[in-house]
């Protein structure tokens, strides 16, 4: 049986007048069903574009330049409009960070959710909407009858993120993209999200790519993690080995800047600097200015190593 | 509170209400119904020691941003008094001391004007404010950008020509420009990457080592708030529910919802965890429930809890907290 989804060599470029913007640059990743993937970088990092990538949601100037997406075996990259149409909302389909973004404000969830499900299968209106009405119990939201009427500005933002994440299932997908769902919301409220997260992809056996610049959430959510920076995986592996022992100078530093990690008080370590702009980026490692352990040897392009069997490495001095 | 000097700073019975109309004579004639209140903030009072770090904690809607821009004055309480070192806030008028309390906000962009170089917005209110003459004040915003960490050559430039944690430092000069010796941050790193977080909180670390200050430190990042406070005052729904040295709260909570606040923050050393969610939301400030405003979402609420808020109180040195179970279960 092949994975869920095998992400390889994706480029993902953008195509300014400034220059070309390598947004997402020979990412590889794989993801087997009912596994939570951790995609963690910071802004700029191209995760969230590697995730349009994977929903086909790159528009221009954006574009994807080569690589393969497979899907249960089945090629994306050269897919036409309509095939893609038929899939997104139905196999893959994603959580947005603003559920504003995915519910229309002047229609009624009935009506939403009730579209979502007669574009992908041929069904009754009746029972289409006890469909919407049991994907609306199932994440959690009391007398799901009334609030099929409600509009979206009627919802608190948890419940509609609830709401979102019950359109994103409503097809029972297999694979489900979550670009930083949580990050809006509150710290209680957060705790719910993940929970019932947690809850429906082991259920329903989807596989879920967790988007999020917040290592904590992945290390309580996630089973595999990829670290992004600068439009490159430069870190992956299984969730316990890559936080107890990072290899990458930048997922040390990641970790090391987490307040609670820290004695409180002291001063917190630092990654000196900041991102670099994407446009400007040479073939060598794009941390390097950064990083503490950079020799000459980084101006060239690093290679992708395996240091363990799950693992992936993208540095040449590598930490012990 | 527990403190033998006079605080620095002191919030008594601090009340704020929102949306009231008024209902005199002129409203009637109008027929202008009054409209349900927001009650932001129900009878809180805080005070902070000099330089003593207290943090804040709340989510969403717990009137934590209001009472920072209370004590920062840039809103005027509906009820209580505002004390600085011992005297009213309307009756201190010297220059120095009205300026000695500054604000800095979660947006580093919304809160500098676009159109202004950098030396005009750090350099602008010691200017107006005499504390630097005109002619001295390139000089002296230099001095300011180096304290923050920021190169002299800088000054001419825009806001949108810098990064966003760049931009933090920006505010962080402005508020240090004219001499303060408390500081409002509200949620002053929320917006920042981790890395850029961390060397944000660090520069908070270095200038309260240097100049002394003190912060009220508001953010709903538990891990922030742990890190830098000496004190944590946990707000929920325009109340305080408790408040404690900081060691004391992580290790022995003792309201419910404070309990879930410090259960339910992600951490690295939590894998593959169950998340076991409070239920329910944070209900509207416009109706709040009676009692305690915590009891419909509380695990372990009694008959009590629905009918009599609870009084904040000691339950041991330093430790305040507002839950009837403290006077033993029912």
């Amino acid at each position: 049986m092949s994975a869920l989804l095998e992400v390889e060599g994706l480029r993902t470029h953008f195509l300014t007048r400034a220059g070309v913007v390598k947004a997402v640059d020979d990412v590889s990743l794989a993801l087997e069903r009912g596994k939570v993937l951790g995609l963690v970088g910071e802004s700029g990092s191209g995760k969230s574009v590697t995730g349009y990538s994977i929903m086909g949601l790159v528009d221009p100037p954006g574009r994807i330049v080569a690589g393969s997406i497979r899907l249960e075996g089945k090629e994306l990259t050269t897919l036409d409009r309509e095939a893609w149409r038929r899939l997104r909302g139905n196999r893959v389909s994603m959580i947005f960070q603003d559920p504003m973004m995915t519910l229309n404000p002047v229609l009624r969830i009935d009506t939403q959710m009730v579209e979502a499900v007669l574009a992908h299968s041929s069904m009754s209106r009746a029972s289409a909407l006890e469909r919407c009405r049991e994907a609306l119990a199932r994440v959690g939201i009391a007398s799901p009858d009334e609030r099929l009427t409600a509009y979206p500005h009627h919802f608190s933002g948890g419940m509609r993120q609830r709401v979102a994440i019950a359109i994103a299932l409503i097809n029972r997908p297999a694979l489900v993209i979550a670009d930083e769902p949580t990050t809006a919301l509150d710290v209680t409220i957060q705790g719910q999200i993940l929970f019932e997260m947690q809850r429906l992809c082991s259920e329903s056996g989807a596989g879920l790519v967790w988007i999020t610049h917040d290592l904590s959430v992945v290390a309580g959510l996630a089973d595999t993690v990829c670290v992004m920076y600068a439009g490159r995986i430069v870190e992956s592996g299984p969730v316990d080995e890559i936080l107890d022992g990072p290899m990458h100078p930048y997922t040390r530093g990641l970790l090391e800047s987490i307040p609670s990690r820290n004695v409180p008080g002291r001063p917190l370590a630092q990654i000196p600097g900041m991102t670099p702009s994407l446009a400007a980026l040479d073939a060598g490692c794009a941390f390097r200015e950064r990083c503490s352990r950079a020799r000459e040897d980084c101006r060239i392009a690093p290679a992708t190593t395996r240091p363990g069997p799950a693992r992936t490495l993208r540095c040449v001095h590598p930490l012990p | 509170m527990n403190a033998a000097a006079t605080p620095l700073m002191e919030m008594r019975r601090i009340s704020k209400r929102f949306g009231e109309r008024p209902h005199g004579r002129f409203a009637r004639a109008l027929r202008i119904r009054p409209v349900p209140a927001v009650h932001a903030l129900d009878d809180v009072s805080l005070a902070v020691n000099d330089g003593e770090v207290v943090g804040l904690v709340g989510e969403s809607g717990c009137g934590k941003s209001t009472l920072g821009r209370i004590v920062a004055r840039i809103a005027d309480p509906s009820e209580g008094e505002r004390f600085w070192k011992g005297r009213p806030y309307s009756a201190v008028d010297a220059r120095a001391e009205r300026l000695a309390v500054q604000m800095i906000f979660q947006d580093p962009y919304a809160s500098l004007n676009p159109r202004m170089r950098v030396a005009e917005i750090v350099g602008e209110a010691p200017v107006v404010h005499g504390l630097v003459r005109r002619a001295e004040r390139d000089d002296y915003v230099a001095q300011v950008l180096a304290r923050v960490g920021m190169d002299a050559s800088l000054m001419r430039r825009f806001p949108h020509q810098f990064s966003g944690g760049q931009r933090s430092r920006i505010g962080i000069a402005r508020a240090l420009a004219v001499r303060p010796a408390f500081l409002v941050c509200d949620e002053a790193v929320a917006a920042l990457d981790v890395s850029i977080q961390a060397q944000v909180l660090n520069l908070f670390i270095k200038l309260r080592e240097e100049l002394g200050l003190a912060y009220l430190f508001i953010s709903h990042d538990l891990g922030v708030i742990r890190h830098l406070s000496d004190r944590v005052v946990v707000m929920y729904l325009g109340r305080i529910v408790e408040s404690a040295p900081k060691e004391e709260i992580y290790a022995r909570p003792n309201h419910p919802y404070t309990e879930a606040l410090v259960m339910e923050v992600p951490r690295i050393d939590a894998r593959r965890r169950r998340y076991v969610p409070i239920r329910g939301e944070i209900p509207s400030p416009l109706a709040p429930p009676a009692g305690c405003h915590f009891h419909p979402r509380c695990p372990k609420a009694f008959a009590r809890c629905r009918e009599e808020a609870p009084r904040l109180r000691e339950i041991a040195p330093g430790h305040l907290s507002a839950c009837h179970l403290n006077d033993g279960p029912p």
